[in-house]
């Protein structure tokens, strides 16, 4: 008996998520006695793969078929739930990336079996889990019912923790089946900062910025913190920002460590898709600004003058570290 | 083309949430329900600007009660031209209701399902996959942008930090994002005409759930805001580094 954990692989590399996956899959299987094993799907180095023992995979096994390339959730799940009965895995566990959301759902509808989505933490004894629901404003306890479980995992949820084995890594010759979708293009953002839904680190920003204009202290803010950029909705709306910035209810959900808004009024839309962030800073010249409720840190004032201050003096306090 | 949208119900965005029986069933009481967004805005939308620009038929389909029916109704007043609710009762897990969508969707013979990318309220972008693989159709999830040229449509669909393009032949299975369409305000010939379009209920397979929601937590009230002077930030920098371990 095993559990079975996705590895994403994204430019040649195991995606981030794919480590926390490795850690939740490898502390869960430890207290039922169950080995960890990754499927990757996708082309990276063995050495790479291999990494995955730190987190407390046994093995990894490697499906590495170009036709994978071009992504489908169909060909994923079939390749997922065959190797799921090679490993005679009991328990399915796929990060909420966008890839993930995806392909999830699929496996458990193919398999009939019960998925978790949204988990936020480990299965106890009797296969209960618990989720988020209602957009970050409540939890849910789930009870999957089926011999086969499906969890799918929020993304810095769990967090990945380090130990310092390695995993065996196996080649599959596993093929995709026939795909019905042909890719075109794929368009990713340059640069070398985490995607959104997998950012530690986000600053955002709102209507108060006044104009696109005004982003470039946003900007120098996020890179002395090596953060992603991030803002309301009606900024993207009105292409002040790009759409796949714009986080909330009808945005991108988000769990980073520290999630710093600047000249957002903290609209429960707003709220929905950040709330379940670790830290909280807000950035706001109004003190009545709703978003003060639900910060760790506030400070009233004018963006404009606060923003580079801070930048600023994280610069100071970065320089001061080494 | 026939279209065919899957509509669900959730509690309007300001609602506060609570729960009842020992925080074990979610509280109706003075709950506004409304159309999800995703299925309103950009599910239904997008559906009704390709049949109004190449001909054919929108349906929509809710698994729920005959106290959804009022709801639906908006949707027939955004345009849709029937709506099909499966009338199950009880509560359903995600693979309970999409295999009855699937079910009603294999006898339709449509040549696109669509849904939102998710429920606000269960968070789940579960019924969207397992639709897929119950009626054996392709599956596009987080679709931002839809256009068809004849039977093939072309699709941008949101991936980590950026997006694919990608195409595929009707018949298929796509769940809607942000950007795919704008969301429309039902008119009062629209609300006037929902009033006669056939409401169509029909008995459920009665699919058995997988999964169980055993019980509901309100997240931990959040300690007070600490605030800070806009002339110190230097005092920001320091609890973020020594309280909050953040830097
Ligand atoms: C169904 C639904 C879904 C929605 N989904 C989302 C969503 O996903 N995400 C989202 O963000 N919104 C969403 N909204 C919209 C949401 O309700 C708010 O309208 C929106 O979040 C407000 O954006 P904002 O805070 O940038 O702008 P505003 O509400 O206009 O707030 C601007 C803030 O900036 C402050 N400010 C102004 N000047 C300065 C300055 N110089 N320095 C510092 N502060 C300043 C002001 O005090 C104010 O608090 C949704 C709405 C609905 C109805
Ligand atoms: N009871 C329901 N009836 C019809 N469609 C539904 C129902 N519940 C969810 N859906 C559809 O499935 C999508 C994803 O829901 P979920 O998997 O719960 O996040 C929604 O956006 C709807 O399009």
């Amino acid at each position: 008996m095993a559990i079975l954990f996705l590895v994403e692989i994204a430019g040649g590399k195991v995606k981030k998520a794919s480590f926390e996956v490795a850690s939740y899959a490898a502390q869960y299987g430890a207290s039922v006695g169950k080995e960890a094993v990754g499927l990757a799907i996708g082309s990276a180095s063995e050495a790479d793969l291999a990494q995955l023992g730190i987190y407390g995979a046994k093995k990894i096994i490697h499906a590495n078929n170009a036709g994978f390339d071009s992504f489908d959730a169909s060909a994923y799940a079939k390749a997922i739930a065959e190797v799921a009965g090679q490993v005679n895995a009991d328990t399915i566990v796929i990060s909420q990336t966008l890839t993930g959301k995806a392909v999830a759902p699929v496996v458990s509808a193919r398999l009939k079996a019960g998925i978790v989505s949204g988990a936020v933490g480990l299965p106890d004894a009797n296969f209960v889990v618990k989720k988020a629901a209602f957009s970050g404003k409540a939890f849910a306890y789930v009870k999957v019912e089926t011999p086969v479980k499906v969890v799918a995992l929020v993304p810095n949820s769990f967090g990945a923790s380090k130990g310092d084995g390695t995993a065996a890594v196996e080649a599959s010759a596993i093929a995709p089946a026939a795909s019905r979708i042909t890719v075109k293009e794929v368009v990713r953002q340059t640069g070398d900062v985490a995607p959104l839904p997998e950012a530690e680190l986000v600053v955002s920003a709102g209507r108060g910025m006044k104009g696109p204009e005004n982003w470039g202290i946003i900007e120098d803010l996020a890179n002395v913190l090596g953060a992603t950029t991030a803002c309301s909705r009606p900024v993207a709306d009105v292409h002040w920002r790009p759409h796949h910035e714009h986080v909330g209810q009808t945005g991108v959900a988000i769990r980073p460590n520290l999630y710093i808004a600047v000249g957002i009024s903290g609209a429960i839309q707003h709220l929905a898709g950040v709330n379940q962030s670790k830290c909280i800073v807000v950035i706001n010249k109004d003190p009545e600004a709703p978003f003060f409720k639900a910060a760790d840190y506030g400070i009233v004032g004018d963006a404009f003058e606060v923003v580079p201050k801070l930048t600023e003096a994280i610069k100071a306090f970065k320089a001061s570290q080494h | 083309m026939k279209f065919l949208v899957c509509i669900s119900l959730v509690p309007d965005t300001t609602t506060k949430i609570s729960f009842v029986d020992n925080d074990t069933k979610f509280n109706n009481d003075k709950v506004q329900w409304i159309l999800n967004p995703y299925d309103e805005w950009y599910a239904l939308v997008r559906a009704l600007e390709l049949k109004e620009a190449n001909g054919g038929t929108v349906t929509v389909v809710n698994v729920g009660g005959a106290e959804n029916d009022q709801v639906i109704r908006k949707a027939l007043a955004i345009g849709a031209d029937d709506a099909i609710r499966i009338d199950a009762a009880g509560e359903l897990d995600s693979y309970a209701i999409a295999a009855e969508i699937a079910a009603v969707a294999k006898s339709g013979g449509y040549d696109m399902i669509l849904l939102g990318k998710e429920t606000i309220s269960y968070n789940g972008s579960n019924i969207g996959g397992m639709v897929a693989e119950l009626t054996d159709l392709p599956y596009v999830s987080y679709a931002s942008k839809l256009d068809m040229a004849g039977n093939t449509a072309t699709i941008e669909r949101e991936i980590e930090g950026g997006k694919e393009v990608l195409t595929v032949d009707t018949p298929f299975v796509i769940s809607a994002a942000k950007g795919m369409a704008e969301a429309r305000i039902p008119n009062m010939k629209g609300i006037m005409a929902a009033k006669t379009k056939p409401l169509q209920v029909v008995a459920p397979q009665g699919v058995a759930s997988l999964t169980s929601v055993v019980k509901y937590e309100l997240p931990p009230a959040k300690s007070a805001c600490k605030m800070i002077s806009p002339d110190n930030v230097e005092e920001l920098v320091q609890l973020l580094h020594n309280e909050a371990k953040m830097i």
